[in-house]
């Protein structure tokens, strides 16, 4: 494990772990120096939370009567 | 997504069989149930059986239910054993590959080389640029949804599977690694990797519209 400054492209590969706050400490103090001074990774910790609220808007789709059916008749059969 | 329904008396309705309750339930739970199971079983069909076999599942040991997990919890928890033992595909290769696999989630091209002083930074013109803002129900977002929803049916089978419970569905990290019986480790990896192909997506959509 690096000790000195982070580089962007280590940076990228630790968000998951930042934004799930599992990082050791040393490296959460690195990954957070790298960002103050670094606009494409702020960027890059922006477009992932982004992407991570997309994902969190995504819908189901509509179940399909006919199955929904059967499990109802499941329910009716199993009383 | 939070329980807004106190599931104790759900599941007394349940046990008194009621059936506009377990209505209630198949319409909330059914259609991730079926997303979870499809990517342990090769046929959309098999993935209905599953399902059903899950909620028959919840009905003979209603009785039994303590609620120490939430049903959602359970019912997960039931389905994914199901499906594994219906998953007759082969372990894919492919899956354990992308694990073994270190490389980067970004493409390296768009990194500074060693022959430059700052090895590893952004290159000019590379640097990632903020996505925008996308109010609820705003055109754009609605379209961003749509290209996360298509990239998230692409990646493969375990990382889509983490992506969907974590991001989609709201699970905690603990509650994934238990129903996947995987480390944690291990759980944040396929986040990593699944997460970084939505986000290259969705960036390159943005650059393409703009």
């Amino acid at each position: 494990m690096s000790t000195g400054p982070m580089d962007c492209n280590e940076l990228v590969e630790l968000v998951t772990a930042y934004l799930d706050g599992s990082l050791d400490l040393d490296t959460r103090a690195r990954f957070d120096t790298h960002l103050l001074e670094c606009d494409g990774c702020e960027n890059y910790l922006q477009q992932f939370r982004e992407t991570v609220r997309t994902v969190g808007k995504i819908r189901d789709d509509e179940l399909d009567p006919a199955f929904r059916n059967r499990l109802l008749d499941a329910f009716k059969n199993f009383r | 997504m939070t329980e807004t329904v106190d599931e104790t008396t759900l599941v007394a309705a349940l046990r008194d069989g009621d059936e506009a309750v377990f209505g209630q339930l198949v319409d909330q739970h059914t259609p991730s149930m079926l997303r979870v199971a499809r990517g342990y079983v090769p046929s959309r069909e098999i993935a209905e059986e599953v399902v059903q076999e899950t909620w028959i599942a919840l009905l003979k040991g209603i009785h039994k239910f303590e609620g120490r997990s939430s049903l959602r919890t359970w019912l997960f928890s039931v389905m994914i054993n199901i499906a594994k033992a219906r998953g007759i595909r082969e372990r894919r290769d492919a899956d354990a590959a992308m694990l073994a696999f270190t490389g980067g989630t970004v493409d390296p091209a768009r990194f500074r080389t060693g022959d430059d002083p700052w090895p590893g930074h952004w290159r000019e013109g590379e640097e990632p640029s903020p996505f925008p803002d996308t109010p609820e129900g705003s055109v754009l977002g609605n379209e961003l949804v749509e290209v996360a929803r298509s990239e998230l049916g692409k990646l493969p089978e375990r990382q889509r599977t983490v992506v969907t419970l974590r991001d989609m569905l709201g699970f905690d990290s603990a509650d994934v690694c238990e129903l996947l019986d995987i480390t944690m480790a291990n759980q944040r990896v396929l986040l990593h990797r699944g997460r970084a192909a939505v986000r290259h997506v969705l960036e390159d959509y943005l650059k393409d519209s703009s």
